[in-house]
């Protein structure tokens, strides 16, 4: 019961993660982040087989970080994602394929707009403006649905973020032991705080 | 003496050079000349064409402007029959990019692949050297409109106006003079024909001695790129007046 949410606005993309790593119905960490940066303005948010999980998304992101040192140019969000959907697509048809799901968000170096997209192990990709895997789709895009407007603030994004999460504690059968939270925007990635803490009573 | 020396492509002189590297060079200097112009709003090519006849057929045979990619295009001044080698290459490389990355490959990497070869070709033994130089025009997002040139040796040099092939010192000279910083398209291609009837043998120039090519933007910001048709070529020569006489050719 991994919770990975991702969310756009006018100048930013919001990409959260649950902290906690489990095995079977164990919690082993509460402190699990599930996102690897991948150049200074995309980041990867990944769930599913433990072990797969960390291992394809640091090949990602020694692949782009090797671009990146040829080129002295980044890739851009979207080349990226095209890259990581050829990578799960080869994967898949091979003996073992990687079990992963992702969610890629990043801001375009050169013309700043904010883009998201959407990852499956089964290698389909769709570019949306708001995204979750997991359980966490039944209960959070309907909330996005209704509230996600294409130029809300970094703010106001993080309100909506708060709204999906605390429908999440309200539903949820487990702990997901809160969440971490990053924004990207176009001077980098930056670490948001978000209230874990809050009690949120079930209906 | 030297015999020990120039065989192979591989070993240095005593003096320090690799002699087959500099014969390559030398071939391109008796090729037909390609210069290229890059200005504000797009890039010409133009190249001179050495095989005329009468009977050769106009539009089928590009002998030096070839198209590489959806944004990029290049002048091949040498062996043309190498530079389609090369160019095939190029062709295979832009599209596996587009195949992984689902964007056109930026111009300095396509170009610095293609030199990348050129250059294992005067490492490897036994191989000869690609006898050709490349201009190539090109565009991508990161930056803009694009000028390189490319040599046997696997060299490049990002440009904004060069030339390759015969008498390019003097096609140089007279770009370096003619050149000016921020001038539109038009222009350019004017100032390429200029170049090219001083360079050329013959004082007036005709459609089927010269080859041009544009890369530009369109209205609305679609980037294009055009290989001239002969009568486009007569009409920019006739705005010059730099075109054959059409009575005296009959004569």
């Amino acid at each position: 019961m991994e919770v990975l949410l991702g969310i756009t606005g006018k100048d930013f993309t919001l990409i959260a993660a649950s902290k906690a790593a489990m095995r079977g119905a164990t919690i082993l960490k509460a402190s699990d982040d599930k996102t690897r940066q991948l150049n200074k303005h995309t980041l990867m948010a990944f769930s599913g087989e433990a072990g797969d999980t960390v291992q394809f998304a640091e090949y990602i992101q020694a692949n782009a970080q090797l671009y990146s040192m040829r080129n002295e140019t980044d890739l851009s969000p979207s080349a990226l994602a095209n890259f990581v959907r050829g990578e799960l697509a080869h994967s898949l048809r091979s003996r073992k394929p990687y079990n992963v799901n992702l969610l890629l968000g990043g801001v375009d170096p050169i013309t700043h707009k904010p883009s998201l997209y959407w990852l499956d192990y089964l290698a389909a990709l769709a570019p949306l403006p708001y995204a979750a895997h997991g359980y966490a789709q039944y209960y959070c895009l309907s909330i996005l649905d209704k509230h996600h407007h294409p130029d809300i603030t970094l703010g106001q994004g993080i309100k909506l973020l708060t709204l999906c999460t605390d429908e999440l504690k309200r539903r949820l059968p487990v702990d997901f032991k809160g969440m971490t939270v990053k924004a990207v925007t176009k001077d980098g990635i930056v670490d948001i705080e978000f209230d874990d803490d809050k009690v949120v009573k079930s209906a | 003496m030297s015999r020990r020396y120039d065989s192979r492509t591989t070993i240095f002189s005593p003096e320090g050079r690799l002699y087959q590297v500099e014969y390559a060079l030398e071939a391109i200097s008796h090729a037909g000349t390609a210069i290229g112009i890059l200005a504000k709003d797009g890039i010409v090519l133009a190249a001179e064409r050495k095989v005329t006849s009468k009977l050769l057929e106009q539009d089928t045979s590009a002998e030096k402007l070839y198209i590489l990619n959806d944004n990029m295009i290049c002048a091949v001044a040498g062996m043309t029959a190498d530079a389609n080698i090369l160019i095939n290459h190029a062709r295979s490389v832009a599209q596996q990019y587009l195949l992984t990355y689902n964007e056109d490959i930026p111009c300095e990497q396509l170009v610095r692949r293609l030199c990348d070869l050129k250059q294992g070709y005067t490492q490897r033994g036994g191989l000869r050297p690609f006898g050709v130089s490349f201009i190539y025009a090109g565009w991508d997002p990161q930056r803009q409109f694009q000028l390189y040139l490319s040599n046997p040796s696997g060299n490049y040099g990002g440009w904004k106006a060069t030339s390759a092939g015969a008498n390019n010192a003097s096609a140089q000279s007279l770009l370096k003079q003619d050149y000016k910083e921020d001038c539109t398209l038009k222009e350019a291609c004017g100032m390429a024909v200029k170049v090219l009837s001083k360079t050329m043998d013959s004082t007036k120039l005709s459609s089927e001695k010269l080859e041009f090519a544009t890369v530009g933007q369109t209205k609305d910001g679609k980037i294009y790129h055009k290989l001239w048709s002969a009568d486009e070529i007569t009409a920019l020569l006739k705005e010059h007046d730099l075109a054959k006489d059409e009575n005296a050719e009959e004569k």
